[in-house]
């Protein structure tokens, strides 16, 4: 058997090996990717092969990069030094001019070589940190609010305050007033500046929630697997009732988004029952198109959204839903891992959701690579459909939902794929026609 | 006769302290909270000068200021704008609209005192 053959054969070997060396229940991994203990129990025991999505899905639960499971750890060493190279900015000199002799060096200085693979996992840790942060202090509109009221108090403080320590005259009264000022916009700046640490504390880039409505109904679906078996029932409960009971769902606007959303899911479910539907949704290889066939009276948005909530069947790869309205903000996300939705500002206008906006009623489809490290593809469906009932004398209102489906296909030559970004801050695409602004990518590939 | 300035903001301490400083100058300040009616206030006061936050209620600064610019009879009135943010970006988009001068939150009493001599003596 071939070495190569051999080192891959084990990969479930190596798995088993470091969840049990970070103390991982076999049950909890399998949630945490969504599959079942048992199929995982059959990929620990090397009896199902696994790659792709799932297999990163599985490293990143695991915290170590796919190649250490699929390869081992001599063969990863090697390709996180390349890695490393490779990220270098081009004008830095750098071993990949011909012969770059990453496997010597990784075979006669192993500890030297670690330190390189681990600086570098380190950085793109800190680049990714950077990259959220850069986007949320230029479109977190919640920050940008907090920080007027700070600098504005502060504002009203330094001029009361000068007035009284410059030289010259003021009357009683006077003083009394700009006195009596600093001391409301002192208690004001404290309790802004505490507002503004709280808000910051509760969303630190690592949790990457900010207490927005929007965010904590995505933070309860999140939860919920965005799949809520009570309203797939006959007799569905008041999703008022759920959204009480709903633990992230803290604030009132939260509540009030959750319960639109809820009952949109009950009409959903109406239209496009659970069994039906998911048993077509397996047979049809969950092909939005073929399953419109299938179902013509539900629409085109109805199956997407229906699609982006059912249970994710063993082994097969989450399914990622943005939808937004007719400005393009994005008013709702699930977002995949080698996908992800911009939280604040707008997302990349090559997407098909975008699109679709321009076409109302055409359903739009295109093969997408995410730019970046991975290189990720996926399919995406996207449709845009009116929003409420018809009418005359107002404003058309349309809102566009987007599939995104991991896609580990095989390319035929010269089939097309379109490739597209996150948003042009974090975007290293060079030469990019639909480019808003510059990329804080620096030396972008 | 004193020269008049108009300081559309809506902090009411804020406008406290500038309405004293420039007061205690020798200059009339009248003060406007409120942007959606900014305007209106602007053509009844005329005056020789308005000092004009980026952040109002109902309507930005921004807006107040392109309107100002396209209207015949304002359009050369100096505005200094006030805003909180200093980002490269906000300082470019004030003086495109066509801001006589930009000043980012806090400014000192002096650099406020000095801009409104400047702008109204040019």
């Amino acid at each position: 058997m071939p070495a190569g053959s051999l080192s891959g054969s084990l990969t479930g070997s190596r798995i088993r090996q470091r969840r049990v060396a970070l103390g991982f229940r076999q049950s909890a991994l399998a949630r945490e990717v969504g599959i079942s203990a048992a199929y995982l129990n059959l990929i620990e025991h090397n009896k199902r092969r696994i790659a792709g999505k799932l297999l990163a899905d599985i490293a990143r639960a695991l915290k170590v990069d796919p190649s250490v499971l699929a390869e081992g750890a001599a063969a990863a060493l090697v390709g996180s030094l390349r890695d490393a190279a490779a990220a270098l900015p081009a004008s830095q000199p750098g071993p990949l001019t011909g012969d770059d002799r990453a496997e010597e060096f990784a075979g006669r200085f192993p500890g030297w070589a670690a330190v390189i693979a681990a600086q570098r996992r380190r950085i793109r840790h800190l680049e990714r940190l950077v990259e959220g942060l850069t986007d949320r202090l230029a479109h977190d509109p919640h920050l940008a609010a907090s920080l007027h009221e700070v600098l504005s108090t502060v504002t009203a403080i330094r001029a009361s305050a000068a007035i009284l320590v410059e030289p010259g005259e003021i009357e009683d009264e006077w003083r009394d007033r700009f006195h009596r000022n600093i001391h409301e916009d002192s208690q004001r700046l404290a309790e802004s500046s505490r507002a503004l640490a709280a808000y910051l504390d509760a969303s630190g880039a690592e949790t990457e929630t900010t207490g927005a409505p929007q965010e904590e109904l995505e933070a309860w679906l999140e939860a919920q697997g965005y799949h809520l078996p009570a309203l797939e029932a006959a007799d569905p409960p008041d999703p008022e009732t759920l959204a009480q009971g709903a633990p992230e769902l803290t604030s009132a606007a939260g509540r009030a988004l959750a319960g639109g959303w809820m009952r949109r899911y009950r009409r959903d479910a109406e239209a496009l029952p659970l069994d039906g539907f998911a048993a077509a949704a397996r047979a049809l290889d969950r092909d939005p198109g073929a399953l419109a066939a299938r179902f013509p009276g539900a629409g085109m948005a109805a199956i997407l959204r229906r699609l982006a909530a059912l249970p994710t069947p063993d082994g097969a790869a989450r399914i990622g839903l943005a939808i937004c309205d007719s400005s393009g903000a994005l008013t709702f996300r699930k977002p995949l891992a080698d996908f992800p939705l911009p939280r604040y500002g707008a997302a990349c206008p090559l997407w098909p959701l975008y699109q679709a906006l321009s076409r109302p009623l055409t359903p739009v489809r295109a093969a997408l690579e995410m730019a970046g490290e991975g290189r990720h593809r996926f399919m995406a469906y996207a449709v845009a459909e009116p929003v409420g009932p018809p009418g005359f004398d107002a404003p058309p209102v349309f809102e566009a939902a987007m599939l995104i489906v991991p896609d580990a296909r095989m390319r035929m030559p010269g089939e097309a794929v379109l490739q597209v970004g996150t948003s042009c801050r974090i975007c290293p695409l060079k030469d990019c026609p639909a480019r808003r602004e510059p990329s804080i990518l620096a030396d972008p590939a | 006769m004193s020269k008049r300035v108009l300081l559309i903001e809506d902090e009411p301490n804020i406008i406290q302290a500038i309405g004293f400083i420039l007061s205690r100058d020798g200059w009339t300040v009248d003060s406007h909270a409120d942007g959606e009616t900014a305007m209106a206030e602007i053509r009844r006061r005329a005056p020789d000068l308005v000092i004009l936050d980026v952040m109002l209620p109902n309507r930005s600064g921004y807006d107040i200021l392109s309107d100002l610019r396209a209207d015949p009879a304002l359009g050369a009135m100096p505005v200094l704008m006030l805003t909180a943010r200093g980002q490269s970006r906000d300082r470019e988009q004030a003086e495109r609209i066509g801001a006589s001068r930009f000043m980012t939150k806090p400014f000192s009493n002096t650099e406020m005192l000095e801009a409104v001599r400047e702008l109204v003596a040019s």
